[in-house]
């Protein structure tokens, strides 16, 4: 008999682990599958460079207790197929999984904004800068400049001083009303209040914003805009993060609707397919806070436990407020929209330069006519930039949802033609 | 008038028409509604195929323009002669192979037959136990949605462009949907599977086909690598077909190719389709299933019921030049179809018969005389 789950949980972060513990009491087959190593997500990423948060071993050490639940690691989605299936690949080879109920809790990834220099050796995103600081890359006695925009630059800035690296400045490009502003409501959230005292950064300077990464080799110095003011910051790293953009492929895929950018999903975190929930940043920008909680009602509705679902509504009403006043805060400046040079790289697994593409009136067409998209990341990165730039709307996913091997992708021989979008709820 | 000839279609033999036209100092207007083609979904392979003797006849001339054109277009183009490889996977596909050596010398062509020892050695991707190939060194590949565009602006200002859906077409009228109308004394339809949303008579039908790039990995294979089996199933099957056909792309990726639905004009990829036809690549080049795909997509080729394109005069609409049907060979024959048109429009010996594309032998007799330019009107 084939490998089929009852609730089939997409992404270990935040979100999917407090869906797989809150379903664990009921008893069915669960699983839980993640392409990293370890559970965790992007927040809570393992590595040899970690200290886990408490809360992050008991959800660990709480999911080693249930034997219903399967941990998939290192597994990825490749495709969806019939009958309710899933085609995944592992590093030694790909297999198909059924599910009653999947749970999407795909996440998000960051915005790179391109910008002179952007592509150097040194640069990173501020997200990507924790992933490898986690992953052991040694940034002791380094000076970091960070910039962009939101909380995820304090957690980054953080990350790193807590690795020993020298945080120069935190280049913050909302204005400085803005950010007070978001600050004063922080009491509302004493939890989230206290993490950002933790946060406090003698560097951070608000209405500021990168304009050039300067190096030959790599990364040598930063160049910040403030105001009418310009300051060249002799560094070694430069972590930039402009925000995240929800991981919607799979559900796209699946025929899920997406509106604003992310999973669209009602009160019980159903999508419009009867069987697919989703839940956490795939459904839109807010926090683990409330990836937990959204997870957890997604858990609970998933396998039928509507009135615990239920419960858990107020608290996510509460942290989806402190997610509507985040993205308030911290909406993009369109002035960045003009960092690109003509000759600034958009998409650097093709090399193609922002000129290549601004004469274009659409994906598509730039897509043919340059190759952006068209390399390993296959417009991860400057399919989300090209959107906030020109305005244009990628192309609906297709399999390979992920770049697959050719012997994994044989596994679809033995299916038959998915129906195309699953079966609405209405 | 809007212009002397209005194109309806940018992909390659829109773009190779208005080429041909522009060049004989007609004002050409190119129109195009975004939905993309062929040209953009295909494998740009330059191949002559030689089913009969029409198809070889238009295939061979046409990749000769391409090399001589191939001095001046840009390295977007990504032109490049590689040749293809035409595997034997039996004693009874090395007689095929013998008999298309035999046609295709007799057409003047390079090729030559490689044995099981000299395949290995030029392609030892393959699997063991393969009898042979044949060789056709002229054969080539190329980026055709940017040899397109090389076609459209080599010319200068006699080509414009514009975007729009052409909602119909009377007499020497052109009617967008949005209402504005456009006008020439000749309008030539050069869009593909739409072509028939606008000449319903048209015997055009879509063949599904997919295809799937894998990541970079230089130096593995050098031709393009078709199984012979491809004329003798794929080509000419009705029912859905798989055939291996492998071609390395200049980046060092492989394009891995092809499979024939008909019945279908839904886009999305079919996995149980793609497994079948990465199977069959497989069968032929074991290593490739430790490779990794990148992006798999599907495309429509414009289908005519005898496998050739139409080329001419729309024999009850005077003024309706017809350009389509080119089915998986567009790319490859866009040039010799521009000169063949060009040549029947300007009431001139074309440079090889162009009786076997007359669309005539699907859509009937004439029944007005053909509309020409005469040559002495060319600018």
């Amino acid at each position: 008999m084939s490998e089929r789950y009852d609730l089939l949980i997409v992404g270990a972060g935040p979100a999917g682990l407090a869906a797989a513990l809150a379903a664990a009491d009921s008893g069915l087959a669960i699983a839980l599958i993640d392409d990293n190593p370890a559970p965790g997500g992007q927040i809570w990423r393992d590595g040899p460079g970690v200290r886990l948060p408490a809360r992050a071993r008991r959800q660990r050490e709480a999911l080693a207790r249930h034997a219903n639940i399967t941990l998939l690691s290192g597994t990825r989605v490749v495709a969806c197929a019939d009958d309710r299936r899933l085609l995944v690949e592992d590093a030694d080879s790909g297999r198909l999984i059924g599910y009653r109920k999947l749970l999407l809790c795909t996440g998000a990834r960051e915005l790179l904004l391109p910008f002179p220099g952007w592509t150097l050796p040194g640069v990173t995103g501020a997200g990507g800068l924790q992933a490898l600081i986690k992953g052991g890359l040694p940034v002791r006695g380094e000076r970091v400049v960070i910039a962009g925009s939101g909380p995820l630059l304090l957690a980054s800035a953080a990350t790193a001083q807590k690795a020993g690296a020298q945080v120069l400045r935190v280049a913050e490009q909302a204005s400085h009303a803005a950010v007070a502003g978001f600050a004063a409501r922080l009491l509302q959230w004493p939890g989230k209040a206290v993490q950002a005292l933790g946060l406090h950064q003698p560097g951070y300077r608000c209405n500021a914003r990168v304009v050039a990464a300067l190096g030959s080799e790599r990364l040598e110095a930063v160049l910040i805009q403030r105001g009418g003011r310009r300051e060249e910051l002799p560094c070694e790293r430069l972590a930039c993060g402009f925000g995240l953009v929800p991981n919607t492929q799979l559900g796209e895929a699946l025929g899920c609707e997406v509106r604003a950018g992310a999973l669209a999903v009602d009160d019980l975190q159903r999508t419009r397919l009867a069987e697919v929930f989703a839940a956490g940043e795939c459904t839109g920008f807010g926090g683990s806070e409330l990836s937990l909680v959204e997870g957890a009602i997604a858990g609970h509705a998933a396998v039928g436990q509507t009135a615990r679902a239920e419960a858990l509504l107020p608290e996510r009403a509460r942290w989806r407020r402190f997610a509507r006043q985040l993205a308030r805060s911290f909406a993009l400046d369109p002035a960045l929209k003009d960092l690109p040079r003509p000759d600034t790289l958009v998409c650097r697994c093709e090399d193609v330069p922002y000129s290549a593409l601004a004469g274009h009136d659409g994906w598509v067409g730039a897509k043919l006519a340059s190759r952006c998209g068209m390399g390993a990341c296959q417009g991860r990165v400057c399919g989300a930039v090209a959107g906030y730039l020109f305005g244009w709307t990628p192309t609906r996913p297709r399999l390979p949802l992920s770049p697959a091997r050719v012997d994994t992708l044989l596994c679809l021989e033995e299916t038959a033609l998915p129906s195309a979008t699953g079966e609405p709820v209405e | 008038m809007n212009a002397d000839v209005i194109i309806v279609g940018s992909g390659i033999i829109g773009a190779a028409c208005a080429d041909e036209l522009a060049r004989r100092g007609l004002e050409v207007l190119v129109l195009d509604d975004r939905r993309g083609g062929a040209t953009a979904a295909g494998m740009g392979h330059l191949v002559a195929l030689d089913d009969n003797p029409a198809e070889l006849k238009l295939s061979d001339h046409s990749i000769g323009r391409w090399r001589e054109w191939a001095r001046d277009m840009d390295q977007g183009c990504a032109y490049r002669n590689n040749g293809s490889l035409w595997l034997a996977a039996n004693e009874q596909e090395m007689a095929v192979a013998e008999a298309k050596l035999k046609t295709l010398r007799e057409a003047g062509m390079a090729c030559e037959l490689l044995g099981a020892e000299a395949l290995r050695a030029t392609e030892p991707e393959l699997r063991d136990g393969l009898p042979g190939a044949l060789k056709v060194a002229g054969d080539g590949i190329l980026y055709a949605p940017n040899a397109a565009r090389w076609l459209l602006t080599r010319g200068g200002r006699r080509i414009a462009e514009r975007q729009g859906r052409v909602a119909a077409i009377e007499a020497d009228e052109v009617r967008l949907d949005d209402g504005t109308r456009l006008r020439a004394p000749v309008v030539v339809l050069a869009n593909g599977i739409h072509a028939p949303e606008l000449a319903p008579d048209l015997p055009i039908e879509p063949k599904k086909g997919h295809l799937l790039i894998t990541d970079r990995y230089p130096g593995r294979v050098s031709h393009t690598l078709i199984e012979l089996g491809y004329v003798t199933s794929a080509h000419n099957a009705s029912g859905p077909s798989v055939a291996c056909n492998i071609q390395p792309r200049p980046t060092g990726q492989l394009f891995i190719g092809s499979s024939r639905q008909f019945g279908t004009s839904d886009p999305a990829v079919d996995g149980p389709m793609l497994a079948r036809m990465l199977r069959r690549a497989v069968d032929y080049m074991p290593g490739l299933a430790k490779l990794n795909g990148i992006r798999a997509w599907t495309g429509f080729r414009a289908a005519s019921p005898d496998g050739l394109p139409l080329i001419g005069e729309h024999p009850r609409r005077p003024g309706l030049w017809l350009a389509v049907g080119h089915e998986g060979l567009g790319v490859t024959t866009a040039p010799g179809t521009a000169e063949l048109l060009a040549a029947q429009l300007f009431g001139e010996t074309p440079p090889f018969a162009a009786e076997p594309y007359l669309p005539e032998r699907f859509l009937g007799a004439r029944d007005a005389q053909r509309t020409s330019i005469p040559s002495e009107a060319g600018r």
